[in-house]
Protein backbone atom coordinates (compact mmCIF):
# COMPACT_ATOMS: atom_id res chain seq x y z
CA UNK A 1 0.00 0.00 0.00
CA UNK A 2 1.59 3.40 -1.01
CA UNK A 3 1.67 6.44 1.32
CA UNK A 4 -1.64 8.06 -0.57
CA UNK A 5 -3.18 4.76 0.03
CA UNK A 6 -2.44 4.91 4.05
CA UNK A 7 -3.78 8.72 4.07
CA UNK A 8 -6.76 7.32 2.64
CA UNK A 9 -7.52 4.69 4.65
CA UNK A 10 -6.56 6.51 7.46
CA UNK A 11 -8.70 9.40 7.04
CA UNK A 12 -11.25 7.40 6.82
CA UNK A 13 -10.99 4.98 9.76
CA UNK A 14 -11.11 8.26 11.24
CA UNK A 15 -14.45 9.30 10.06
CA UNK A 16 -15.69 6.23 10.65
CA UNK A 17 -14.82 6.88 14.50
CA UNK A 18 -16.08 9.97 14.56
CA UNK A 19 -19.42 10.04 12.53
CA UNK A 20 -21.89 8.68 15.16
CA UNK A 21 -20.37 10.56 17.72
CA UNK A 22 -20.98 14.12 16.01
CA UNK A 23 -24.18 12.98 14.68
CA UNK A 24 -25.58 12.52 17.95
CA UNK A 25 -24.52 15.58 18.80
CA UNK A 26 -26.55 17.36 15.81
CA UNK A 27 -29.47 15.42 16.78
CA UNK A 28 -29.11 16.93 20.14
CA UNK A 29 -30.25 20.22 17.85
CA UNK A 30 -32.89 18.83 16.61
CA UNK A 31 -36.02 20.37 16.06
CA UNK A 32 -37.82 17.30 14.82
CA UNK A 33 -38.98 14.97 18.31
CA UNK A 34 -38.39 11.98 16.04
CA UNK A 35 -34.49 11.05 15.41
CA UNK A 36 -35.05 10.57 11.46
CA UNK A 37 -32.87 12.17 8.65
CA UNK A 38 -32.68 14.60 6.99
CA UNK A 39 -33.58 16.83 10.35
CA UNK A 40 -35.85 19.76 9.73
CA UNK A 41 -34.01 22.78 11.19
CA UNK A 42 -31.92 22.72 14.94
CA UNK A 43 -33.37 24.36 18.21
CA UNK A 44 -32.03 24.57 21.47
CA UNK A 45 -35.46 23.88 23.67
CA UNK A 46 -34.38 19.87 24.42
CA UNK A 47 -31.04 21.51 26.23
CA UNK A 48 -33.73 23.84 28.13
CA UNK A 49 -35.56 20.75 28.62
CA UNK A 50 -32.73 18.58 29.66
CA UNK A 51 -31.23 20.83 32.15
CA UNK A 52 -34.92 21.30 33.70
CA UNK A 53 -35.28 17.59 34.24
CA UNK A 54 -35.09 16.61 37.84
CA UNK A 55 -34.12 12.84 36.80
CA UNK A 56 -31.43 13.45 34.52
CA UNK A 57 -30.16 16.33 37.34
CA UNK A 58 -30.49 13.42 39.97
CA UNK A 59 -28.29 11.32 37.22
CA UNK A 60 -25.78 13.33 36.76
CA UNK A 61 -25.09 14.20 40.81
CA UNK A 62 -25.28 10.59 41.19
CA UNK A 63 -22.39 9.77 38.41
CA UNK A 64 -20.42 12.35 39.82
CA UNK A 65 -20.38 11.43 43.62
CA UNK A 66 -20.29 7.42 42.48
CA UNK A 67 -17.07 8.38 40.20
CA UNK A 68 -15.53 10.11 42.50
CA UNK A 69 -15.99 7.81 45.50
CA UNK A 70 -14.70 5.59 43.54
CA UNK A 71 -11.61 6.87 41.93
CA UNK A 72 -10.63 7.50 45.64
CA UNK A 73 -10.75 4.04 46.65
CA UNK A 74 -8.90 3.31 43.63
CA UNK A 75 -6.26 6.10 44.39
CA UNK A 76 -5.79 4.59 47.85
CA UNK A 77 -5.29 0.72 46.70
CA UNK A 78 -3.43 1.57 43.44
CA UNK A 79 -1.13 3.80 44.43
CA UNK A 80 -0.53 1.13 47.79
CA UNK A 81 -0.18 -1.85 45.60
CA UNK A 82 2.47 0.40 43.39
CA UNK A 83 4.68 1.14 45.94
CA UNK A 84 4.65 -2.21 47.28
CA UNK A 85 5.52 -3.85 43.85
CA UNK A 86 8.12 -1.04 43.40
CA UNK A 87 10.37 -1.24 46.69
CA UNK A 88 9.50 -4.74 47.99
CA UNK A 89 10.44 -8.47 46.10
CA UNK A 90 8.28 -11.10 47.85
CA UNK A 91 6.51 -14.13 46.32
CA UNK A 92 3.71 -13.54 43.97
CA UNK A 93 4.70 -10.10 43.92
CA UNK A 94 4.56 -10.74 39.48
CA UNK A 95 0.72 -11.71 40.41
CA UNK A 96 -0.26 -8.17 42.12
CA UNK A 97 -0.09 -6.91 37.82
CA UNK A 98 -2.33 -10.32 36.95
CA UNK A 99 -5.36 -9.41 40.10
CA UNK A 100 -5.27 -5.74 39.33
CA UNK A 101 -5.83 -6.10 35.78
CA UNK A 102 -8.49 -9.13 35.88
CA UNK A 103 -11.64 -6.87 36.90
CA UNK A 104 -11.07 -5.37 33.24
CA UNK A 105 -9.78 -8.53 31.56
CA UNK A 106 -12.76 -10.37 32.52
CA UNK A 107 -15.64 -9.40 30.59
CA UNK A 108 -17.74 -6.84 32.53
CA UNK A 109 -21.12 -8.81 33.37
CA UNK A 110 -18.76 -11.34 35.24
CA UNK A 111 -17.77 -8.74 37.60
CA UNK A 112 -21.00 -7.24 37.87
CA UNK A 113 -22.45 -10.93 38.80
CA UNK A 114 -19.82 -11.75 41.27
CA UNK A 115 -19.95 -8.50 42.95
CA UNK A 116 -24.09 -8.99 42.60
CA UNK A 117 -23.70 -12.88 44.08
CA UNK A 118 -21.29 -11.85 46.87
CA UNK A 119 -22.95 -9.13 48.28
CA UNK A 120 -26.52 -11.11 47.97
CA UNK A 121 -25.20 -13.95 50.04
CA UNK A 122 -23.99 -11.62 52.70
CA UNK A 123 -27.12 -9.85 52.83
CA UNK A 124 -26.02 -5.98 52.27
CA UNK A 125 -28.29 -4.09 50.54
CA UNK A 126 -27.81 -2.50 47.02
CA UNK A 127 -27.07 1.14 46.51
CA UNK A 128 -24.76 3.94 45.77
CA UNK A 129 -22.05 2.28 47.79
CA UNK A 130 -21.86 -0.98 46.01
CA UNK A 131 -22.08 0.49 42.82
CA UNK A 132 -18.45 2.41 44.08
CA UNK A 133 -17.40 -0.66 45.47
CA UNK A 134 -17.72 -2.27 41.77
CA UNK A 135 -16.27 0.93 39.98
CA UNK A 136 -13.29 0.87 42.24
CA UNK A 137 -12.53 -2.94 41.71
CA UNK A 138 -11.86 -2.07 37.73
CA UNK A 139 -10.43 1.30 38.33
CA UNK A 140 -7.27 0.14 40.37
CA UNK A 141 -5.23 -0.86 37.43
CA UNK A 142 -5.24 2.59 35.99
CA UNK A 143 -3.69 3.91 39.29
CA UNK A 144 -1.45 0.99 39.53
CA UNK A 145 -0.40 1.52 36.40
CA UNK A 146 0.61 4.89 35.97
CA UNK A 147 2.15 5.19 39.41
CA UNK A 148 4.01 1.82 39.00
CA UNK A 149 5.39 3.47 35.37
CA UNK A 150 6.44 6.73 36.98
CA UNK A 151 8.38 4.98 39.81
CA UNK A 152 10.12 2.55 37.00
CA UNK A 153 11.24 5.81 35.57
CA UNK A 154 12.15 8.30 38.12
CA UNK A 155 15.04 7.50 40.10
CA UNK A 156 15.61 6.08 44.43
CA UNK A 157 18.63 8.21 44.95
CA UNK A 158 16.64 11.52 45.60
CA UNK A 159 14.60 9.91 48.16
CA UNK A 160 17.73 7.90 49.48
CA UNK A 161 19.31 11.56 49.44
CA UNK A 162 16.31 12.54 51.47
CA UNK A 163 16.94 10.00 53.82
CA UNK A 164 20.73 10.93 53.92
CA UNK A 165 19.51 14.20 55.19
CA UNK A 166 17.47 12.92 58.06
CA UNK A 167 14.08 12.96 56.89
CA UNK A 168 12.17 9.73 57.58
CA UNK A 169 10.14 7.70 55.59
CA UNK A 170 7.23 10.24 55.94
CA UNK A 171 9.12 13.65 55.16
CA UNK A 172 10.66 11.82 52.35
CA UNK A 173 7.40 10.65 51.57
CA UNK A 174 5.74 14.04 51.34
CA UNK A 175 8.60 16.19 50.11
CA UNK A 176 10.27 13.58 48.08
CA UNK A 177 7.79 10.66 46.63
CA UNK A 178 4.77 12.32 46.26
CA UNK A 179 5.49 15.06 44.27
CA UNK A 180 7.25 13.14 42.03
CA UNK A 181 3.82 10.64 41.69
CA UNK A 182 1.86 13.38 41.52
CA UNK A 183 0.57 13.91 38.09
CA UNK A 184 0.79 9.82 37.41
CA UNK A 185 -1.76 10.14 40.48
CA UNK A 186 -4.08 12.99 38.88
CA UNK A 187 -3.84 11.13 35.41
CA UNK A 188 -4.61 7.69 36.86
CA UNK A 189 -7.70 8.89 39.15
CA UNK A 190 -9.13 11.09 36.03
CA UNK A 191 -8.60 8.09 33.85
CA UNK A 192 -10.58 6.07 36.98
CA UNK A 193 -13.12 8.79 37.23
CA UNK A 194 -13.87 8.48 33.06
CA UNK A 195 -14.35 4.78 32.70
CA UNK A 196 -16.31 5.14 36.49
CA UNK A 197 -18.84 7.65 34.66
CA UNK A 198 -19.24 5.55 31.90
CA UNK A 199 -20.04 2.17 33.12
CA UNK A 200 -22.94 0.48 32.74
CA UNK A 201 -22.71 -3.07 33.32
CA UNK A 202 -21.37 -3.31 36.46
CA UNK A 203 -23.57 -0.18 37.57
CA UNK A 204 -26.40 -2.70 36.18
CA UNK A 205 -26.13 -5.81 38.85
CA UNK A 206 -25.13 -3.29 41.97
CA UNK A 207 -27.02 -0.36 41.49
CA UNK A 208 -30.43 -1.30 43.40
CA UNK A 209 -32.24 1.45 42.70
CA UNK A 210 -29.68 3.73 42.26
CA UNK A 211 -29.81 6.09 38.55
CA UNK A 212 -26.20 6.59 37.20
CA UNK A 213 -26.33 9.17 34.23
CA UNK A 214 -25.46 5.96 32.08
CA UNK A 215 -28.84 3.94 33.29
CA UNK A 216 -30.47 7.41 33.13
CA UNK A 217 -29.65 7.18 29.11
CA UNK A 218 -30.53 3.02 29.03
CA UNK A 219 -33.96 3.75 30.82
CA UNK A 220 -35.12 6.71 28.44
CA UNK A 221 -33.65 5.89 25.22
CA UNK A 222 -36.63 3.88 23.88
CA UNK A 223 -39.48 6.46 25.19
CA UNK A 224 -40.68 8.44 22.17
CA UNK A 225 -41.39 11.71 24.45
CA UNK A 226 -37.59 11.25 26.29
CA UNK A 227 -35.82 10.97 22.95
CA UNK A 228 -34.45 14.48 22.09
CA UNK A 229 -33.55 14.62 26.15
CA UNK A 230 -31.61 11.82 25.38
CA UNK A 231 -29.73 13.03 22.79
CA UNK A 232 -28.74 16.24 24.80
CA UNK A 233 -28.24 13.76 27.97
CA UNK A 234 -25.54 11.75 25.32
CA UNK A 235 -23.55 14.83 24.64
CA UNK A 236 -23.09 15.62 27.89
CA UNK A 237 -22.29 12.42 28.91
CA UNK A 238 -19.34 12.42 25.43
CA UNK A 239 -18.44 15.57 26.73
CA UNK A 240 -17.81 14.81 31.07
CA UNK A 241 -16.32 11.31 30.22
CA UNK A 242 -13.76 13.47 27.23
CA UNK A 243 -12.24 16.21 29.14
CA UNK A 244 -10.44 13.87 32.04
CA UNK A 245 -8.98 11.93 29.72
CA UNK A 246 -7.77 14.59 27.47
CA UNK A 247 -6.40 16.16 30.72
CA UNK A 248 -5.01 12.99 31.71
CA UNK A 249 -3.21 12.91 28.54
CA UNK A 250 -1.87 16.04 28.67
CA UNK A 251 -0.66 15.83 32.16
CA UNK A 252 1.42 12.33 31.05
CA UNK A 253 2.27 10.47 28.29
CA UNK A 254 1.80 7.47 30.64
CA UNK A 255 -1.79 7.58 29.85
CA UNK A 256 -1.50 6.81 26.19
CA UNK A 257 -1.81 3.32 26.54
CA UNK A 258 -5.21 1.32 26.66
CA UNK A 259 -4.14 0.07 30.34
CA UNK A 260 -0.67 1.86 30.78
CA UNK B 1 20.85 22.02 59.66
CA UNK B 2 17.96 24.10 61.52
CA UNK B 3 16.97 22.60 64.44
CA UNK B 4 13.62 21.39 64.99
CA UNK B 5 11.14 21.23 68.55
CA UNK B 6 10.51 17.50 68.85
CA UNK B 7 7.07 16.76 69.97
CA UNK B 8 6.02 13.59 71.44
CA UNK B 9 3.69 12.73 68.49
CA UNK B 10 6.57 13.37 66.18
CA UNK B 11 8.45 11.34 67.70
CA UNK B 12 6.71 8.79 68.06
CA UNK B 13 6.04 9.04 64.27
CA UNK B 14 9.36 8.89 63.99
CA UNK B 15 10.13 6.00 65.76
CA UNK B 16 7.35 4.08 63.48
CA UNK B 17 9.36 5.21 60.64
CA UNK B 18 12.50 3.50 61.76
CA UNK B 19 10.95 0.81 62.99
CA UNK B 20 8.92 0.43 59.76
CA UNK B 21 12.50 0.67 57.80
CA UNK B 22 13.66 -2.17 60.40
CA UNK B 23 11.09 -4.58 59.51
CA UNK B 24 10.51 -4.28 56.16
CA UNK B 25 7.85 -7.11 56.14
CA UNK B 26 5.49 -5.28 58.23
CA UNK B 27 5.79 -2.51 56.46
CA UNK B 28 5.10 -4.37 53.35
CA UNK B 29 2.11 -6.25 55.20
CA UNK B 30 0.90 -3.06 55.73
CA UNK B 31 0.93 -1.37 52.32
CA UNK B 32 -0.29 -4.59 50.97
CA UNK B 33 -2.96 -5.59 53.26
CA UNK B 34 -5.56 -2.77 51.70
CA UNK B 35 -5.43 -3.12 47.56
CA UNK B 36 -4.96 -7.25 48.70
CA UNK B 37 -8.04 -7.33 50.95
CA UNK B 38 -10.31 -6.11 48.66
CA UNK B 39 -9.32 -7.42 45.01
CA UNK B 40 -8.05 -10.79 47.14
CA UNK B 41 -10.81 -11.03 49.53
CA UNK B 42 -13.35 -9.00 47.99
CA UNK B 43 -12.85 -9.58 44.29
CA UNK B 44 -11.96 -13.14 43.79
CA UNK B 45 -14.02 -14.20 46.75
CA UNK B 46 -16.78 -12.74 44.94
CA UNK B 47 -15.70 -14.58 41.47
CA UNK B 48 -15.77 -17.77 44.30
CA UNK B 49 -18.95 -17.51 45.41
CA UNK B 50 -19.75 -16.83 41.65
CA UNK B 51 -19.01 -20.06 41.12
CA UNK B 52 -19.95 -22.00 43.68
CA UNK B 53 -23.28 -20.66 42.49
CA UNK B 54 -22.56 -22.43 38.69
CA UNK B 55 -22.45 -26.20 40.82
CA UNK B 56 -25.99 -25.13 42.56
CA UNK B 57 -29.71 -25.43 41.55
CA UNK B 58 -32.54 -23.36 41.65
CA UNK B 59 -35.97 -24.59 42.84
CA UNK B 60 -38.27 -24.17 39.77
CA UNK B 61 -41.13 -23.49 41.90
CA UNK B 62 -39.98 -20.94 44.76
CA UNK B 63 -37.06 -19.26 42.50
CA UNK B 64 -34.73 -20.29 45.97
CA UNK B 65 -31.21 -21.18 45.58
CA UNK B 66 -31.06 -24.95 46.64
CA UNK B 67 -26.82 -25.54 47.86
CA UNK B 68 -26.60 -29.09 46.81
CA UNK B 69 -23.62 -29.48 44.09
CA UNK B 70 -23.67 -31.14 40.92
CA UNK B 71 -23.92 -30.53 37.18
CA UNK B 72 -27.21 -29.73 35.87
CA UNK B 73 -25.90 -26.30 34.80
CA UNK B 74 -24.02 -27.52 32.64
CA UNK B 75 -25.52 -30.33 31.47
CA UNK B 76 -28.16 -28.00 29.96
CA UNK B 77 -25.82 -25.91 28.62
CA UNK B 78 -24.68 -28.79 26.07
CA UNK B 79 -27.65 -30.56 25.66
CA UNK B 80 -29.85 -27.45 24.59
CA UNK B 81 -29.38 -26.02 21.25
CA UNK B 82 -30.61 -22.97 22.30
CA UNK B 83 -27.60 -22.35 24.35
CA UNK B 84 -24.98 -23.52 21.64
CA UNK B 85 -26.51 -21.77 19.05
CA UNK B 86 -26.44 -18.53 21.51
CA UNK B 87 -22.45 -19.57 22.52
CA UNK B 88 -21.50 -20.04 19.28
CA UNK B 89 -22.68 -16.83 18.03
CA UNK B 90 -20.94 -14.68 20.85
CA UNK B 91 -17.26 -16.75 19.96
CA UNK B 92 -17.98 -16.41 16.30
CA UNK B 93 -18.78 -12.66 16.55
CA UNK B 94 -16.66 -11.80 19.11
CA UNK B 95 -13.68 -13.44 16.50
CA UNK B 96 -15.32 -11.75 13.36
CA UNK B 97 -14.77 -8.14 15.35
CA UNK B 98 -11.29 -9.15 15.79
CA UNK B 99 -10.03 -10.15 12.85
CA UNK B 100 -11.77 -6.68 11.59
CA UNK B 101 -10.79 -4.11 14.01
CA UNK B 102 -7.30 -5.85 13.35
CA UNK B 103 -7.49 -5.38 9.51
CA UNK B 104 -9.26 -1.68 9.98
CA UNK B 105 -6.62 -0.57 13.04
CA UNK B 106 -3.17 -1.82 10.97
CA UNK B 107 -3.07 0.87 8.44
CA UNK B 108 -4.32 3.42 11.01
CA UNK B 109 -1.40 2.33 13.58
CA UNK B 110 1.09 1.90 10.44
CA UNK B 111 0.59 5.47 9.46
CA UNK B 112 1.10 7.18 12.87
CA UNK B 113 3.98 4.77 13.89
CA UNK B 114 6.04 4.64 10.36
CA UNK B 115 4.09 7.72 8.20
CA UNK B 116 3.04 10.31 10.07
CA UNK B 117 5.05 13.29 11.38
CA UNK B 118 5.69 14.36 14.84
CA UNK B 119 2.87 16.46 15.30
CA UNK B 120 0.36 14.46 13.05
CA UNK B 121 1.46 11.83 15.19
CA UNK B 122 0.73 13.42 19.03
CA UNK B 123 -2.67 14.63 17.51
CA UNK B 124 -3.43 11.41 16.42
CA UNK B 125 -3.18 9.34 19.68
CA UNK B 126 -5.31 12.40 21.00
CA UNK B 127 -7.52 11.50 18.12
CA UNK B 128 -7.85 7.73 18.70
CA UNK B 129 -7.93 7.85 22.52
CA UNK B 130 -10.34 10.46 22.96
CA UNK B 131 -13.50 8.42 21.12
CA UNK B 132 -12.14 5.36 23.13
CA UNK B 133 -13.34 6.57 26.34
CA UNK B 134 -16.22 8.87 25.24
CA UNK B 135 -19.30 7.10 26.94
CA UNK B 136 -19.96 3.65 25.58
CA UNK B 137 -23.56 3.70 25.55
CA UNK B 138 -23.65 6.91 23.82
CA UNK B 139 -21.92 5.28 20.85
CA UNK B 140 -24.21 2.38 20.98
CA UNK B 141 -26.85 4.49 20.74
CA UNK B 142 -25.28 6.71 17.83
CA UNK B 143 -25.34 3.37 15.78
CA UNK B 144 -29.01 2.78 16.72
CA UNK B 145 -29.70 6.06 15.47
CA UNK B 146 -27.82 5.44 12.28
CA UNK B 147 -29.28 2.14 11.13
CA UNK B 148 -32.76 3.10 12.07
CA UNK B 149 -35.03 2.32 9.10
CA UNK B 150 -35.46 6.82 8.71
CA UNK B 151 -31.89 6.94 9.47
CA UNK B 152 -28.88 8.46 7.67
CA UNK B 153 -27.88 4.92 6.77
CA UNK B 154 -30.42 4.35 4.65
CA UNK B 155 -31.17 7.62 3.35
CA UNK B 156 -27.38 8.06 1.99
CA UNK B 157 -27.99 4.87 0.23
CA UNK B 158 -31.68 4.89 -1.30
CA UNK B 159 -30.31 6.67 -3.87
CA UNK B 160 -28.41 4.07 -5.33
CA UNK B 161 -31.17 1.55 -4.72
CA UNK B 162 -29.28 0.30 -2.00
CA UNK B 163 -30.58 -0.60 1.76
CA UNK B 164 -28.69 -0.44 5.00
CA UNK B 165 -28.40 -4.16 7.30
CA UNK B 166 -31.15 -2.98 10.15
CA UNK B 167 -30.62 -4.14 13.04
CA UNK B 168 -29.38 -7.60 13.69
CA UNK B 169 -26.04 -9.48 13.79
CA UNK B 170 -24.50 -7.51 10.97
CA UNK B 171 -25.57 -4.41 13.12
CA UNK B 172 -24.24 -6.10 16.50
CA UNK B 173 -20.82 -7.10 14.41
CA UNK B 174 -20.88 -3.49 12.86
CA UNK B 175 -20.98 -1.83 16.42
CA UNK B 176 -18.88 -3.88 18.14
CA UNK B 177 -16.05 -3.55 15.40
CA UNK B 178 -16.47 0.47 15.85
CA UNK B 179 -16.59 0.12 19.58
CA UNK B 180 -13.07 -1.49 19.80
CA UNK B 181 -11.35 -0.40 17.33
CA UNK B 182 -9.30 1.99 19.59
CA UNK B 183 -7.87 -0.67 21.58
CA UNK B 184 -7.13 -2.51 18.93
CA UNK B 185 -5.05 0.41 17.34
CA UNK B 186 -3.31 1.84 20.39
CA UNK B 187 -1.37 -1.73 20.94
CA UNK B 188 -0.31 -1.73 17.16
CA UNK B 189 0.49 1.62 17.14
CA UNK B 190 2.56 1.18 20.43
CA UNK B 191 3.95 -2.37 18.71
CA UNK B 192 5.39 -1.05 15.21
CA UNK B 193 6.89 2.23 17.31
CA UNK B 194 9.20 -0.54 18.96
CA UNK B 195 10.62 -1.61 15.79
CA UNK B 196 14.08 -0.32 15.35
CA UNK B 197 14.66 1.06 12.17
CA UNK B 198 18.00 -0.39 11.87
CA UNK B 199 16.01 -3.37 11.78
CA UNK B 200 13.97 -2.70 8.84
CA UNK B 201 17.59 -1.10 7.31
CA UNK B 202 19.11 -4.23 7.98
CA UNK B 203 16.40 -6.39 5.80
CA UNK B 204 16.37 -3.65 2.76
CA UNK B 205 20.11 -3.77 2.82
CA UNK B 206 20.20 -7.48 2.57
CA UNK B 207 18.49 -7.07 -0.35
CA UNK B 208 14.67 -7.50 0.50
CA UNK B 209 12.00 -5.75 -1.40
CA UNK B 210 10.03 -3.35 0.94
CA UNK B 211 6.88 -5.71 0.51
CA UNK B 212 9.68 -8.90 1.88
CA UNK B 213 10.33 -6.83 4.96
CA UNK B 214 6.95 -6.18 5.74
CA UNK B 215 6.30 -9.86 5.79
CA UNK B 216 9.17 -11.09 7.09
CA UNK B 217 10.49 -8.50 9.65
CA UNK B 218 7.17 -6.24 10.87
CA UNK B 219 4.18 -8.92 10.71
CA UNK B 220 6.07 -11.32 12.91
CA UNK B 221 7.17 -8.43 15.13
CA UNK B 222 3.54 -6.60 15.47
CA UNK B 223 2.03 -10.62 16.67
CA UNK B 224 2.08 -9.59 20.01
CA UNK B 225 0.78 -6.47 19.64
CA UNK B 226 -2.52 -7.32 17.71
CA UNK B 227 -3.14 -10.14 20.07
CA UNK B 228 -2.56 -7.56 23.08
CA UNK B 229 -5.35 -5.96 20.92
CA UNK B 230 -7.35 -9.12 21.02
CA UNK B 231 -7.48 -9.21 24.08
CA UNK B 232 -9.56 -6.41 24.57
CA UNK B 233 -11.75 -6.76 20.84
CA UNK B 234 -12.39 -10.10 22.31
CA UNK B 235 -13.30 -9.97 25.71
CA UNK B 236 -15.23 -7.20 25.59
CA UNK B 237 -17.39 -8.39 22.74
CA UNK B 238 -18.06 -11.78 24.50
CA UNK B 239 -19.01 -9.98 28.34
CA UNK B 240 -21.51 -7.72 26.28
CA UNK B 241 -25.25 -7.97 26.08
CA UNK B 242 -26.35 -3.94 25.75
CA UNK B 243 -25.49 -3.70 22.31
CA UNK B 244 -26.62 -6.58 21.16
CA UNK B 245 -30.03 -5.77 23.25
CA UNK B 246 -30.17 -2.28 21.21
CA UNK B 247 -29.15 -3.02 17.65
CA UNK B 248 -30.14 -6.55 17.36
CA UNK B 249 -33.16 -9.08 18.50
CA UNK B 250 -31.10 -11.82 18.65
CA UNK B 251 -29.00 -13.15 21.50
CA UNK B 252 -25.44 -13.39 23.25
CA UNK B 253 -24.10 -14.61 26.38
CA UNK B 254 -24.52 -11.67 28.19
CA UNK B 255 -28.59 -11.19 27.74
CA UNK B 256 -29.06 -14.98 28.95
CA UNK B 257 -26.86 -14.27 31.99
CA UNK B 258 -28.77 -10.78 32.85
CA UNK B 259 -32.12 -12.34 31.91
CA UNK B 260 -31.34 -14.66 35.04
CA UNK B 261 -29.94 -12.89 37.43
CA UNK B 262 -32.03 -10.69 39.70
CA UNK B 263 -35.50 -11.93 41.67
CA UNK B 264 -36.70 -14.76 39.98
CA UNK B 265 -33.98 -15.41 37.78
CA UNK B 266 -31.82 -18.55 37.91
CA UNK B 267 -28.34 -17.58 39.32
CA UNK B 268 -26.99 -21.07 39.55
CA UNK B 269 -27.67 -20.69 35.53
CA UNK B 270 -26.27 -17.84 34.90
CA UNK B 271 -23.06 -18.42 36.95
CA UNK B 272 -22.84 -21.58 34.77
CA UNK B 273 -23.44 -19.67 31.35
CA UNK B 274 -20.74 -17.28 33.13
CA UNK B 275 -18.16 -19.81 32.96
CA UNK B 276 -17.80 -20.06 29.27
CA UNK B 277 -16.29 -17.10 28.50
CA UNK B 278 -14.35 -16.57 31.80
CA UNK B 279 -12.71 -20.11 31.33
CA UNK B 280 -12.19 -18.21 26.96
CA UNK B 281 -10.41 -15.84 28.46
CA UNK B 282 -8.26 -17.54 30.94
CA UNK B 283 -7.30 -19.83 28.14
CA UNK B 284 -6.68 -16.63 25.86
CA UNK B 285 -4.87 -14.85 28.46
CA UNK B 286 -2.26 -17.57 29.19
CA UNK B 287 -1.71 -18.19 25.30
CA UNK B 288 -1.32 -14.22 24.63
CA UNK B 289 1.24 -14.54 27.69
CA UNK B 290 3.45 -17.19 25.69
CA UNK B 291 3.13 -15.06 22.74
CA UNK B 292 4.37 -11.91 24.60
CA UNK B 293 1.16 -9.92 24.00
CA UNK B 294 1.50 -8.74 28.09
CA UNK B 295 4.34 -6.54 27.09
CA UNK B 296 2.47 -4.65 24.35
CA UNK B 297 -0.25 -4.22 26.25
Amino acid sequence: MGRIGLRLVTGAVLLFIYFPLVLVIVYAFNRNIVASWPIPGLTLQWWARAIDNPGVRNALLTSVVAGMGATAVALVLGSLASLAVDRFRFFGRETISFVVILPIALPGIVTGIAINAAVGALGIGFGLATVIVGHATFCVVFVYNNVLARFRRSSRSIEEASADLGADTWQTFRHVTFPVIRTALLAGGLLAFALSFDEIIVTTFTRGDVKTLPIWIFENYRLANQAPIVNVVAVIAIVLSVIPVYLASRLTSDAAGVTR
Amino acid sequence: MTARATTPADSLLRRLAVGLYRHPRIALALLLALPLGWLLVAYLGSLAILFTNAFFRTDPFTSRVIPELGLGNFERLISDAVYRTITLRTLGIAAAVTATTAVLAFPVAYFMARVASERTRNLMVVAILMPLWASYLVKVYAWRIILAQDGILNWALEPFGLHGPGFGDVATWLVFSYLWLPYMILPIYAGLQRIPQSLLEASSDLGARPTATFRNVILPLVVPAVVAGSIFTFSLTMGDYIAPQLVSSTQFIGNVIFANVGGSGDLPFAAAFATIPVLVMIIYLLVARRLGAFEAL
